[in-house]
């Protein structure tokens, strides 16, 4: 029996040749924990008994969540993982370089066709390059800590098969939550998510990983984007799926009839076409997040407000994926361009998309945001609303001070 | 195991966001998350929750994100076991790992403040209110053994390594 690119994966890192359905025990090739969920991950390992971790060049900790700190008590979570860094030899990612996810890819930590393991539902962003990884807790990160191995059960796969032409305006932001809303919010729940086709081919690495990123939104382990097409600075070998692989549903998807798409409040599932929520008044905008905070995704923002100004009533937050994104937007004038527009820079973190910290907001208003999550309650108030879009779907919130499609900014309609 | 506790009832999708919201995950008092759990969902579920008391909700309880201290803050309000339809994976995972059980039932008549009877190691559910019996989904048996060792803590200490037959489900 043929084997989708998840099953190859698992048995590569596994005594045996596996198919969906079967536990097996996995060589994990790389971990990763933030400041959420590392201080419990570095607990459970010590009451494990840990002393050592199983090897220290294959695990990096990054203060994200909460950077910088916005008090005392976080102030000393983070003193926690730097001093456990220290001691055990650990990669530490300190105060505004970058988010996690972000990170683990820029800095070559996840690979294709390796096995990763983050301690962040997100951690299926990796899929963009091949990777099979995945979201796990504090505790089942802190065994993989003193094991080097976890358990797994094998996923069946849903195949995705993207082709033909975007839209004018139309980015792998609207395509994902298209999806979401086709599949619903448990949707993938314990399967895998394989996405192919020409316009996966022909997507960049940025929009590749806010595909993968966002198959946690349907409850899927993994999400892999065939890597045909995919520019990495290093060589590798391309994983593909058997002709005979078995998946347990083939989704064709005909991208050319797909507008911008938006999730209204309060899931990610509430999936509809931006024409149904226009004129809807919005007070912030946020663009940001390991979803869409690259530099792809800044400049999607700047094309729409350059050389205009957001809107008085809105407040446009920009928190850049990581450092690097941060000085490439610098270098290119795309800083210059957002900050004239009326926008302020936060430095890179997670703290807005998860409610932390920056850019809270207040009772009754409404977010146009390019996260992930618009659970009741995610950005820190449960009075508020989150509608979850593209960047180029939240610049042109911010010019408008109201929910317009960026379509009619980019063809110079309006 | 067998455990005693009254229902608190709860519908489809409970997020971790609304198990405990971000802004309250940063600490290792797990008492601080306990005072929050589900307080963007029934802000008055942290006054009233007694030990013992179980969650029974329906589908996917637990969706969104791998935090671990949402299983944690629902076990240190005293919070005996959760029941529903289906769990989001990671959700049901973590609460495996820290001690939590987790009951998976397709099918049930129960209503808020029913007396339930679980028994963790068969998954059958018996609601004292009615007389009925329900069967609930079989764990694979590495969640089992892990359980039974009141969590992954306990498990790794004691064999150091996960111990599974291949292919067993």
């Amino acid at each position: 029996m043929g084997q989708t690119i998840i099953e190859k994966i698992i048995s590569n890192h596994s005594d045996t040749k596996v198919h969906s359905g079967e536990l097996t025990i996995v060589d994990v090739d790389f971990v990763m924990a933030t400041d959420t969920t590392a201080p419990l991950t570095i607990k459970a390992f010590q009451n494990m008994g840990g002393t050592k971790i199983w090897d220290s060049s294959k695990m990096a900790l990054i203060i994200d969540h909460a950077s910088p700190a916005p008090n005392q008590q976080i102030a000393s979570l983070h003193d926690l993982m730097r001093e456990f860094a220290a001691e055990q030899n650990i990669k530490l990612y300190d105060v505004g370089e970058g988010i996690c996810h972000q990170l683990m890819i820029e800095d070559g930590h996840a690979k294709p066709g390796q096995l990763v393991l983050g301690a962040d539902s997100h951690t299926c962003t990796y899929g963009a390059i091949g990777t099979f990884a995945t979201g796990v807790g504090s505790t089942d990160l802190a065994g993989v800590m003193l094991t080097g191995s976890t358990w797994v059960k094998v996923p069946t796969t849903i195949k995705v098969s993207l082709n033909g032409t975007l839209q004018l305006g139309v980015t792998a932001k609207d395509l994902i939550l298209y999806l979401a809303g086709q599949l619903g919010i448990q949707g993938a729940t314990y399967e895998a998510i394989e996405f192919t086709g020409n316009v996966v081919e022909e997507m960049t690495l940025d929009s590749r990983m806010t595909l993968a990123n966002m198959v946690i939104e349907m409850g899927a382990k993994a999400g892999l984007v065939d890597t045909r097409g995919l520019q990495l600075p290093y060589e590798y070998e391309q994983i593909e799926a058997d002709p005979d692989a078995v998946y347990s549903r083939v989704i064709d998807i005909d991208v050319s009839k797909i507008g911008p798409q938006v999730a209204v409040p309060h899931s990610p599932d509430n999936v509809m076409d931006i024409s149904e929520v226009e004129e809807v008044e919005i007070q912030q905008a946020f663009i940001g997040s390991c979803t869409n905070g690259r530099l792809e995704d800044l400049h999607e923002a700047a094309n729409i407000l350059k050389g205009k100004k957001v809107h008085p009533k809105v407040r446009l937050i920009i928190a850049p994926a990581s450092r690097q994104v941060f000085q490439d937007a610098l270098a290119d004038g795309t800083v210059e361009v957002l900050s004239a527009a009326g926008a302020t820079f936060l430095p890179s973190g997670c703290g807005p998309c998860v409610g932390t910290h920056q850019g809270i907001p207040g009772n009754g208003e409404n977010v146009a945001s390019s996260t992930n999550r618009n659970f009741q309650g995610r950005m820190g108030n449960r009075n508020s609303n989150v509608y979850l879009g593209s960047p180029a779907f939240v610049a042109a919130a911010a010019l408008r001070g109201k929910i317009t499609n960026p379509q009619a900014i980019k063809g110079g309609t309006l | 195991m067998k455990l005693i506790g009254r229902a608190h009832v709860y519908g489809d999708n409970i997020d971790t966001d609304r198990i405990i919201p971000g802004k309250y995950t940063k600490t290792l008092d797990l008492q601080q998350l306990a005072n929050h759990v589900l307080e963007d969902l029934d802000p008055e579920f942290h006054k009233v929750v007694q030990n013992g008391d179980i969650i029974v909700a329906g589908d996917n309880f637990g969706c969104g994100s791998s935090r671990e201290q949402a299983p944690l803050a629902i076990k240190t309000a005293g919070v005996s076991a959760v029941i529903a339809h289906s769990f989001a994976r990671i959700f049901f995972r973590n609460a495996i790992n820290i001690g939590l059980p987790v009951i998976e039932l397709k099918n049930y008549n129960i209503q808020k403040g029913d007396a339930l009877e679980i028994n963790v190691t068969s998954g059958t559910v018996l609601n004292q209110a009615n007389g009925e019996q329900y069967e609930g989904t079989k764990m694979p048996d590495v969640m089992v053994q892990i359980l039974n060792e009141g969590g992954l803590v306990n498990y790794l200490k004691k064999n150091q390594s996960y111990k599974l037959d291949a292919g067993k489900l």
